[in-house]
This record gives structure tokens, sequence and C-alpha cells, in this order.
């Protein structure tokens, strides 16, 4: 029998160990270090930690980046198991309605965020047009219509890639179990909650931790739509870490908030695996 | 077995498909109308006027020039990708020693590092190796980053491949280098080309690194573009939709010949 050696896996190893491994190590180690982008980072010690701690933008920007994730989950969800349940059936026009669906997911963020400050510009766009539900129109005007925006844009381009999580999940499903219920009289509402959602819950959580991570990580639409204001009020912490960084030239502490994300965004996950039993790759299907 | 249709979930459907496809409607007939037109019709109401002079005036301010380079970026992240990917995922299947486990349990691990975490020391390490301002500079995280999904898809169907067809190989005496190019290669068509697509959509819609990695307009790509457009000439909405529409071009035209390949690629892109 022959098997390929452990060469064949080096070139990729360490190529990927350069440029993602590398850095990671690199982060945590800039994060206690100053550097201005020139020069050498030289150490000093937790100042960057402690300044960061007294920074009253940095408080505000961990609250929004949650408020916003949790914005967005909580919209997306059932938008998308909806869209994904009724995706996953068999409907006559269903393959060209869903080939217009995915649209949005072709896009790159920066298009997605250009389109929309283009249609919702205060002066040339949609919203100063319909003064009757907008308002002044200026949806930026405000943190209350920015973050709406910024919530509503992010559904707008992700809730597609979500339904096809669904879709998938949904089309896994025994058509047995849904036999069963039809042999016990459930109606579709029932058969829904009692069946579709519970066979769900891998799709949930796999659907779920993407949107934190991408949710807590993601700044290239506030930087474009918003640009994290009016003031600060829509600064999440990854568009801050990136002001820090390429308009403050503070990359220590730059550094320190993506340790930050990164540990956040990890830590979330693993606590969403294990409180919904994930990592023991439990089978939604007991019995069968 | 088929239930009655689901009204509640038809309707979601149906307002979906208004949420998405009134954009995208607003979008491409805005980008025929003059600016004044646009302006005097409004975003949702009739054009009134007709003109290609948008995506002229798009190529004039070097959206032609963007095409190319964001070209250049996106055929050497998919080659770098393939390259690297297909002798990756051979050993991960083939080889079961230690060394390779713990090499595709650190893909595994990179599958949860989000590239905006450490931009820094990106930034740092590019700018050490004097790659700053070039599009290589781009080209080689962002292959990096591609990798981990690409290995993961890809490994996945090569485990298709059965092991008697390896047998048989071996038999015949073929050796690693052999048989990865007359078994491996030719049967793992379909994974190849998920990666090619969904390498080549991270490249081309890429924002972050060349947003970090790169200044002048020379080196610009398509999505930084877009991004400079809006900031210098935001208020000539026509003019900025039809460079989006024109960065959407190639993409949609993937969309129509390779649809599979691309879901499954977009699948995939879930680790981003």
């Amino acid at each position: 029998m022959v098997r390929p050696g452990f060469v064949w896996a080096v070139p990729a190893a360490i190529f990927f160990g350069l440029f993602a491994i590398v850095p990671l190590v690199f982060v945590a180690i800039l994060s206690f270090t100053s550097w201005n982008g020139l020069g050498t980072p030289h150490f000093n010690g937790v100042q960057n930690w402690v300044d960061l701690a007294h920074d009253p933008v940095m408080i505000q920007s961990l609250y929004l980046s949650v408020l916003l994730t949790f914005l967005g989950v909580a919209i997306q969800t059932p938008m998308s198991i909806l869209l994904g349940v009724w995706a996953a059936g068999h409907q006559r026009n269903r393959a060209i309605l869903s080939a217009i669906y995915f649209v949005p997911l072709l896009l790159s963020s920066a298009a997605i965020a250009v389109l929309w400050r283009g249609l919702l510009d205060p002066n040339f766009g949609i919203p100063g047009q319909y003064r009757w539900l907008f308002g002044n129109g200026n949806l930026f005007g405000s943190q209350r219509s920015a973050i709406a925006v910024l919530v509503f844009v992010g559904a707008w381009q992700f809730t597609p890639f979500h339904t096809l999580i669904y879709q998938g999940g949904a089309r896994s499903i025994p058509p047995v179990l849904y036999q069963a219920a039809q042999v016990d009289g459930a109606g579709t509402v029932r058969t829904f909650f009692s069946i579709t959602l519970p066979q769900l819950r891998n799709s949930m959580i796999t659907s779920v931790i993407l949107m934190i991570v991408g949710g807590l990580t993601a700044f290239d639409t506030v930087l474009i739509l918003t640009a994290g204001g009016p003031g600060t009020s829509t600064t999440i912490s990854a568009y801050y870490m990136y002001q820090k960084a390429f308009q403050s030239f503070s990359f220590g502490t730059a550094s320190a908030i993506g340790l930050v994300l990164a540990l956040v965004a990890t830590a979330i996950s693993l606590v969403v695996v294990r409180a919904t039993g994930y990592d023991k790759m439990r089978s939604t299907q007991e019995g069968l | 077995m088929k239930a009655r249709p689901n009204y509640l979930a038809g309707l979601g459907a149906f307002i979906w498909l208004i949420i998405v496809a009134v954009p995208l409607y607003v979008m491409l007939q805005a980008t025929f109308e003059t600016q004044v037109g646009y302006g005097k019709s409004g975003a949702l109401g009739f054009p009134s006027t007709f003109t290609l002079d948008n995506y002229i005036n798009a190529f004039t301010v070097g959206f032609g020039h963007y095409f190319v380079n964001t070209l250049i970026v996106t055929v050497s992240v998919v080659l770098i990708v393939v390259v690297l990917v297909l002798p990756l995922s051979y050993a991960v299947v083939r080889n079961l020693g230690r060394r390779t486990t713990f090499v595709f349990r650190l893909f595994l691990l990179g599958l949860a590092i989000p590239a905006q975490a450490v931009i820094v020391p990106i930034f740092y390490l590019i700018s050490l190796a004097g790659l700053y301002d070039k599009l290589i500079g781009i080209i080689l995280p962002t292959a990096a980053f591609a990798l981990p999904i690409c290995t993961l898809i890809l490994s996945g169907s090569m485990r298709d491949i059965s092991p008697e067809l390896y047998d048989a190989m071996a038999m015949d005496g073929a050796t690693s280098t052999r048989t990865f190019f007359r078994l491996v290669v030719p049967l793992s068509k379909g994974g190849i080309s998920t990666i090619v697509v969904f390498s080549a959509l991270q490249a081309w819609n890429g924002f972050l690194f060349p947003l970090i990695l790169t200044q002048s307009d020379s080196n610009r790509v398509i999505t930084l573009g877009l991004f400079n457009f809006q900031t210098q000439y935001g208020i000539n909405i026509p003019g900025l939709l039809a460079a989006v529409v024109m960065s959407m071009i190639p993409v949609l035209l993937v969309y129509l010949f390779a649809r599979r390949a691309l879901v499954q690629g977009l699948m995939g892109m879930g680790g981003k």
C-alpha cells in the first residue's frame, strides 16, 4: 500500500502558519507594545490594557457590538428559518425565486454598503422622498436610525446565507417524521414547532455562531455606511480597532482590541457549542 | 408526502423577494439615468432619461484598471489555493499519521480565526517583507485565509474516492505522485471546481486586506475603488451605482454558468 508522505502537507502548512498562526501569536505580543507603524514596536507592559479599560469609547463600543450582534441574530434567525424551510419545499416557482434571493450573497460587503449608502442618501435617496415615513430623511443623523440602517443592511446581506444553512438542514429531515405527525393528526403549525424546529437544532447552532463571530468582527459595513457616526454612536469595537490602528496609528492598542475580539468570539462560540451539546455530536435523530 | 401549502412561509418568502428585488431594480435603473434625471424622478420613480454615461464615467475614473488588478489578484489567489490545497487534502485523506492530523487540526482552528482580529500583525509582517502597497501583498494573506475552508471542502470530496481504486493503483506499482495525478486529481473535479469558485469569490469581493495593505491608485482593486468613489463623488449616485453594477458582472456570470459550484462554495463561506 502506497501512502503519501507528510511532505505533501508541508507547503500548505508553512504558508498557513506564516499568514494565520504567526499573526495570531503576534497580535498577543503586540498588545503589550507601543508601536506607531514606523520603526520597531517596544514593550510598554499592560499600558494598552489599562488605557482601554478607562476609555469610554471602548466601553461603549463593546456595548454597541453586542447590541448590533444581538439585533442581527434576533432578526435574521426567524426570517432565515422561515425562508429556509420554505425554500426546502417543492413549490413551482421556487427555483426562480431562490435565484433572486441569493443575489446579495454574491456581492462584496463593499458593494452592498456603497449601494445602500447611495439608496439611503439623505438628499438623493429613498428616505428624502418619503418624509412621512422617514422624518427628515437623514437616516445617518441619529444613533437610533443609524443602528437601524446597520441592522437592516446586515440582514439584507446575510439572511440569504443563513437561509441556505436552514434549507440544507430542512432537506435532511427524514420524511417519516412528517408522516408520523400526519398520522397523529398534527397541523402545519404543530408540525413546525414539534418536528421541523427541533430537527433544525444543529443548523441553528452553526448559523448563530457564524452570526455572532461575523457580527463582532465585521466593520466594513460600518466603515462605509456610518463611519462610526454620528459622533462615535455606531463605533463598534472592530471599527474602533481599525481607527486606532490605521487612523491614529496606535497599533499596540489596536492589537489589544483585536485580541479581545478574537477571544470573545471564540469564547462565545465555545459556550454555544457546549451549552447545546453540539460538541458531543449528538444526533438530532435519536431512536432513528 | 406533501403537507398543505405553508401560507406563512410563503408570505415571508414573498416579502423577502420584495426586499431583495426592489433595491436591485432601483440600482439597475438608476445607472441608466443622468444625475439630474435621477434627482428629478427619484429613486423609486419611473426613469425619465436614458444614458450610458455612468458606465463610461466609471471607466474614466479608473475602474477598467481596478478591474484588471482585481483579476490579477483573483487568478493568483485561486492558483495558490489549488496548488497548496490539492496535495494537503490528499495527505489528510490518505496519510493518517500524527503530523498530518496535527496540521489538519491547525487548519480547523484556523477556521475560527477572524481575519479582522489579526489585521495589525498582518500589516506588520507585510510591511516587514516589503510587500506593502503591492498586489502580491493582498494575494498572500487572502489565499492563506481561504485555505482552511477549501481544505475542508476538498478533503471531504476526496474521501468519496473508493479504497479499491487506490489498491488497484498500488497493484500496478504506482507511486504516490502517480496516484495523485492519475487518480486523485481527475476524481476530485467537483471539489476542485467548488474551491476554485469559492476562493475566486473571496478574492474578488475581498475588501479588508486591500484596505489595509494598499494605498496607491495603481494598485487599487475594485472594492476599494467603490469605497474611494463613494468618499470622493458621493453625491453622484447613478455613477456610484454603475460602478457597483460593474463590480458584480463577473460574479453574476459565474452564477449563471456554475451555479452549483457557486452555491457549494458559498456554503463554505460560513467560516468567514
